[in-house]
Protein backbone atom coordinates (compact mmCIF):
# COMPACT_ATOMS: atom_id res chain seq x y z
CA UNK A 1 0.00 0.00 0.00
CA UNK A 2 0.96 3.44 -0.82
CA UNK A 3 1.87 5.48 2.21
CA UNK A 4 -0.37 8.01 1.10
CA UNK A 5 -3.00 6.53 1.44
CA UNK A 6 -2.32 5.77 5.40
CA UNK A 7 -1.56 9.70 5.04
CA UNK A 8 -5.36 10.59 3.76
CA UNK A 9 -6.53 8.32 6.40
CA UNK A 10 -5.20 9.91 8.82
CA UNK A 11 -6.51 13.28 8.36
CA UNK A 12 -9.65 12.28 7.44
CA UNK A 13 -9.69 10.73 11.06
CA UNK A 14 -8.18 13.97 12.57
CA UNK A 15 -10.95 16.48 10.82
CA UNK A 16 -13.29 14.00 11.74
CA UNK A 17 -12.09 14.27 15.54
CA UNK A 18 -11.83 18.42 15.16
CA UNK A 19 -15.73 17.83 13.78
CA UNK A 20 -16.72 16.24 17.10
CA UNK A 21 -15.22 18.85 19.14
CA UNK A 22 -17.30 21.53 16.82
CA UNK A 23 -20.56 19.50 17.56
CA UNK A 24 -20.77 17.70 21.00
CA UNK A 25 -21.06 19.44 24.29
CA UNK A 26 -20.72 16.83 26.55
CA UNK A 27 -17.27 16.84 28.02
CA UNK A 28 -16.53 13.33 27.69
CA UNK A 29 -17.54 12.89 24.28
CA UNK A 30 -14.90 15.70 23.93
CA UNK A 31 -12.36 14.45 25.61
CA UNK A 32 -13.10 11.02 23.41
CA UNK A 33 -12.82 13.21 20.10
CA UNK A 34 -9.59 14.50 21.35
CA UNK A 35 -8.27 10.63 21.70
CA UNK A 36 -9.48 10.30 17.55
CA UNK A 37 -7.17 13.07 16.96
CA UNK A 38 -4.07 12.03 18.77
CA UNK A 39 -4.90 8.46 17.48
CA UNK A 40 -5.14 10.57 13.63
CA UNK A 41 -1.56 12.19 14.96
CA UNK A 42 -0.29 9.01 15.87
CA UNK A 43 -1.06 6.88 12.42
CA UNK A 44 0.34 10.17 10.50
CA UNK A 45 3.67 9.43 12.87
CA UNK A 46 3.97 5.71 11.95
CA UNK A 47 3.07 6.01 8.34
CA UNK A 48 6.15 8.96 8.12
CA UNK A 49 8.25 6.10 9.96
CA UNK A 50 7.47 3.22 7.52
CA UNK A 51 7.90 5.88 4.74
CA UNK A 52 11.94 6.95 6.31
CA UNK A 53 12.49 3.72 7.07
CA UNK A 54 13.54 4.44 10.52
CA UNK A 55 11.72 3.29 13.72
CA UNK A 56 11.89 7.15 15.15
CA UNK A 57 8.79 7.65 14.64
CA UNK A 58 7.25 4.66 16.65
CA UNK A 59 9.29 6.14 19.28
CA UNK A 60 7.01 9.46 19.21
CA UNK A 61 3.72 7.42 18.45
CA UNK A 62 4.29 5.53 21.85
CA UNK A 63 5.56 8.98 23.61
CA UNK A 64 2.17 10.19 22.25
CA UNK A 65 0.27 7.67 23.93
CA UNK A 66 1.88 8.20 27.50
CA UNK A 67 0.82 12.23 26.85
CA UNK A 68 -2.53 10.70 26.05
CA UNK A 69 -3.16 8.71 28.93
CA UNK A 70 -2.13 11.43 31.22
CA UNK A 71 -4.57 13.88 29.23
CA UNK A 72 -7.23 11.12 30.04
CA UNK A 73 -6.73 10.75 33.89
CA UNK A 74 -6.69 14.74 34.29
CA UNK A 75 -9.82 15.31 32.33
CA UNK A 76 -11.70 12.41 33.48
CA UNK A 77 -10.78 13.42 36.99
CA UNK A 78 -11.98 17.12 36.27
CA UNK A 79 -15.46 15.53 35.00
CA UNK A 80 -15.45 13.31 38.29
CA UNK A 81 -14.89 16.49 40.44
CA UNK A 82 -17.23 18.76 37.92
CA UNK A 83 -20.12 15.66 38.75
CA UNK A 84 -19.07 15.49 42.11
CA UNK A 85 -20.02 19.43 42.95
CA UNK A 86 -23.41 19.20 40.83
CA UNK A 87 -22.02 21.22 37.98
CA UNK A 88 -23.59 20.58 35.04
CA UNK A 89 -21.61 18.53 32.03
CA UNK A 90 -22.06 20.75 29.49
CA UNK A 91 -19.13 22.86 28.14
CA UNK A 92 -21.95 25.89 26.81
CA UNK A 93 -22.87 26.20 30.69
CA UNK A 94 -19.44 25.84 32.09
CA UNK A 95 -18.35 29.56 30.90
CA UNK A 96 -17.00 31.06 34.17
CA UNK A 97 -13.76 31.04 32.52
CA UNK A 98 -14.75 33.14 28.85
CA UNK A 99 -13.88 36.50 28.94
CA UNK B 1 -3.69 -9.72 0.59
CA UNK B 2 -2.69 -6.15 2.00
CA UNK B 3 -5.04 -4.27 -0.10
CA UNK B 4 -8.25 -5.83 2.31
CA UNK B 5 -6.74 -5.60 5.49
CA UNK B 6 -5.99 -2.29 4.59
CA UNK B 7 -9.38 -1.30 3.69
CA UNK B 8 -10.92 -3.79 6.05
CA UNK B 9 -8.85 -1.29 8.80
CA UNK B 10 -9.78 1.93 7.54
CA UNK B 11 -13.33 1.50 7.19
CA UNK B 12 -13.60 0.00 10.76
CA UNK B 13 -11.48 3.03 12.23
CA UNK B 14 -13.26 5.47 10.10
CA UNK B 15 -16.82 3.85 11.48
CA UNK B 16 -15.21 3.98 14.86
CA UNK B 17 -14.81 7.68 14.70
CA UNK B 18 -18.09 8.28 13.26
CA UNK B 19 -19.38 6.62 15.69
CA UNK B 20 -17.65 8.42 18.30
CA UNK B 21 -19.07 11.87 17.15
CA UNK B 22 -22.47 10.30 16.28
CA UNK B 23 -23.68 8.24 19.23
CA UNK B 24 -25.83 10.11 21.50
CA UNK B 25 -25.13 7.65 24.76
CA UNK B 26 -21.18 8.23 25.71
CA UNK B 27 -21.32 4.64 26.59
CA UNK B 28 -21.74 3.30 22.75
CA UNK B 29 -19.05 5.97 22.06
CA UNK B 30 -16.76 4.22 24.13
CA UNK B 31 -17.59 1.33 22.53
CA UNK B 32 -17.27 2.63 18.69
CA UNK B 33 -13.72 4.51 20.38
CA UNK B 34 -12.58 0.70 21.09
CA UNK B 35 -13.65 -0.14 17.62
CA UNK B 36 -11.75 3.05 16.39
CA UNK B 37 -8.06 1.90 18.16
CA UNK B 38 -8.75 -2.17 17.07
CA UNK B 39 -8.59 -0.92 13.32
CA UNK B 40 -5.93 1.56 13.95
CA UNK B 41 -3.23 -1.24 15.83
CA UNK B 42 -4.00 -3.48 12.35
CA UNK B 43 -3.09 -0.09 10.24
CA UNK B 44 0.17 0.07 12.82
CA UNK B 45 0.98 -3.90 12.40
CA UNK B 46 0.78 -3.11 8.50
CA UNK B 47 3.44 -0.33 8.71
CA UNK B 48 5.34 -2.86 10.44
CA UNK B 49 4.98 -1.49 13.70
CA UNK B 50 4.30 -4.18 15.86
CA UNK B 51 5.25 -2.33 19.59
CA UNK B 52 2.81 0.09 18.48
CA UNK B 53 0.31 -1.89 17.54
CA UNK B 54 0.70 -3.87 21.08
CA UNK B 55 0.69 -1.27 22.99
CA UNK B 56 -2.24 0.48 21.21
CA UNK B 57 -4.23 -2.76 22.12
CA UNK B 58 -3.27 -2.84 25.80
CA UNK B 59 -3.12 0.34 26.91
CA UNK B 60 -5.11 1.94 24.98
CA UNK B 61 -8.25 0.00 24.15
CA UNK B 62 -7.62 -2.21 27.56
CA UNK B 63 -6.70 -0.01 30.23
CA UNK B 64 -7.61 3.93 29.47
CA UNK B 65 -11.04 3.07 27.72
CA UNK B 66 -11.50 0.77 31.07
CA UNK B 67 -11.19 4.23 32.49
CA UNK B 68 -13.72 6.01 30.43
CA UNK B 69 -16.04 3.17 31.01
CA UNK B 70 -16.37 3.38 34.84
CA UNK B 71 -16.44 7.08 34.68
CA UNK B 72 -19.42 6.52 31.95
CA UNK B 73 -21.27 4.62 34.33
CA UNK B 74 -20.18 6.90 37.44
CA UNK B 75 -21.91 10.28 35.98
CA UNK B 76 -24.22 8.68 33.82
CA UNK B 77 -25.23 8.44 30.64
CA UNK B 78 -27.03 11.06 28.40
CA UNK B 79 -26.80 14.86 29.97
CA UNK B 80 -26.86 16.39 26.28
CA UNK B 81 -29.70 18.86 25.36
CA UNK B 82 -31.95 18.39 22.94
CA UNK B 83 -31.64 22.25 22.09
CA UNK B 84 -28.84 23.62 20.53
CA UNK B 85 -27.22 27.43 22.10
CA UNK B 86 -25.48 28.31 19.11
CA UNK B 87 -27.64 28.41 15.93
CA UNK B 88 -26.44 26.67 12.93
CA UNK B 89 -23.73 24.54 15.05
CA UNK B 90 -24.88 21.46 13.19
CA UNK B 91 -24.10 22.93 10.01
CA UNK B 92 -21.06 24.36 10.43
CA UNK B 93 -19.06 22.43 12.11
CA UNK B 94 -19.57 19.22 9.70
CA UNK B 95 -18.26 22.34 7.07
CA UNK B 96 -15.48 23.13 8.81
CA UNK B 97 -14.66 19.84 9.21
CA UNK B 98 -14.71 19.28 5.75
CA UNK B 99 -12.44 22.58 5.44
CA UNK B 100 -9.81 20.61 7.42
CA UNK B 101 -9.63 17.61 5.79
CA UNK B 102 -8.93 19.42 2.66
CA UNK B 103 -6.69 21.43 3.84
CA UNK B 104 -4.48 18.71 5.80
CA UNK B 105 -4.46 16.66 2.40
CA UNK B 106 -3.52 19.91 0.11
CA UNK B 107 -0.57 20.05 2.86
CA UNK B 108 0.53 16.88 2.96
CA UNK B 109 -0.08 15.33 -0.68
CA UNK B 110 1.03 18.96 -2.45
CA UNK B 111 4.09 18.39 -0.40
CA UNK B 112 7.62 17.11 -2.52
CA UNK B 113 8.09 14.11 -0.76
CA UNK B 114 8.77 11.93 -3.76
CA UNK B 115 8.71 9.07 -1.21
CA UNK B 116 4.94 9.25 -0.39
CA UNK B 117 3.77 7.68 -3.49
CA UNK B 118 5.81 4.70 -2.62
CA UNK B 119 5.70 1.94 -0.46
CA UNK B 120 8.39 2.53 1.38
CA UNK B 121 11.63 0.90 1.52
CA UNK B 122 12.57 -2.35 2.47
CA UNK B 123 13.28 -3.00 5.67
CA UNK B 124 15.36 -5.44 8.24
CA UNK B 125 13.19 -8.64 9.78
CA UNK B 126 13.25 -7.03 13.00
CA UNK B 127 12.15 -3.87 12.22
CA UNK B 128 9.54 -1.45 14.89
CA UNK B 129 9.54 -4.79 17.71
CA UNK B 130 10.32 -4.03 21.18
CA UNK B 131 14.21 -4.50 20.89
CA UNK B 132 14.29 -1.85 18.43
CA UNK B 133 12.20 0.74 20.14
CA UNK B 134 13.52 -0.10 23.63
CA UNK B 135 17.04 0.63 22.40
CA UNK B 136 15.84 3.98 20.67
CA UNK B 137 14.10 4.95 23.65
CA UNK B 138 16.56 4.29 26.24
CA UNK B 139 19.49 5.79 24.32
CA UNK B 140 18.80 8.27 21.69
CA UNK B 141 15.52 9.11 22.97
CA UNK B 142 16.40 9.11 27.17
CA UNK B 143 15.80 12.43 27.83
CA UNK B 144 12.03 11.92 26.34
CA UNK B 145 11.60 8.88 28.21
CA UNK B 146 12.46 10.85 31.68
CA UNK B 147 10.75 13.71 30.78
CA UNK B 148 7.14 11.26 30.13
CA UNK B 149 7.93 9.14 32.93
CA UNK B 150 7.57 12.73 35.06
CA UNK B 151 4.90 13.54 33.32
CA UNK B 152 2.70 10.08 34.26
CA UNK B 153 3.88 11.17 38.40
CA UNK B 154 2.41 14.47 37.92
CA UNK B 155 -0.80 13.14 36.10
CA UNK B 156 -1.31 10.83 39.00
CA UNK B 157 -0.73 13.66 41.36
CA UNK B 158 -3.42 15.57 40.01
CA UNK B 159 -6.03 12.98 39.58
CA UNK B 160 -5.53 12.56 43.07
CA UNK B 161 -5.79 15.98 43.99
CA UNK B 162 -8.77 16.51 41.43
CA UNK B 163 -10.71 13.44 43.17
CA UNK B 164 -10.30 14.01 46.30
CA UNK B 165 -12.97 14.83 48.88
CA UNK B 166 -12.94 18.38 49.87
CA UNK B 167 -13.87 18.55 53.92
CA UNK B 168 -13.94 22.03 56.22
CA UNK B 169 -12.11 21.20 59.51
CA UNK B 170 -12.24 17.03 58.87
CA UNK B 171 -15.91 16.78 58.98
CA UNK B 172 -17.38 15.94 55.72
CA UNK B 173 -19.52 18.61 54.09
CA UNK B 174 -23.37 18.63 54.40
CA UNK B 175 -23.49 18.40 50.25
CA UNK B 176 -21.28 15.57 49.75
CA UNK B 177 -22.26 13.33 52.71
CA UNK B 178 -25.70 11.60 51.60
CA UNK B 179 -23.95 10.66 48.15
CA UNK B 180 -21.53 9.40 50.32
CA UNK B 181 -23.44 7.23 52.27
CA UNK B 182 -25.25 6.28 49.38
CA UNK B 183 -22.45 4.80 47.73
CA UNK B 184 -21.40 2.76 50.55
CA UNK B 185 -18.45 4.93 51.01
CA UNK B 186 -16.94 4.85 54.39
CA UNK B 187 -16.95 8.55 55.59
CA UNK B 188 -13.86 8.23 57.75
CA UNK B 189 -10.54 9.10 55.41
Amino acid sequence: MNIEWYIVLSSLLFAVGAMGILIRRSPIVILLCLELMLNAGNLALVAFSRMVGNEEGQVFAVIVMVVAACEVVIGLGLIVALYRRKLPLDVDELRTLRG
Amino acid sequence: MEEILFFAAALGALGGAVGVVLMRNPLFGVLALIVHLFSLAVLFLLLTAAFVAAAQVVVYAGAVMVLYVFVVAYVGDDHEPAWEPIPGQRFLAPLLGAALFVELSIAVLGSSLLALGTDGPNVKPGFGDPAAIGTLLLERFLLAFEASSILLLLAAVGAVVLAARRREDGTPSERFAPQASEEGVPSSQ
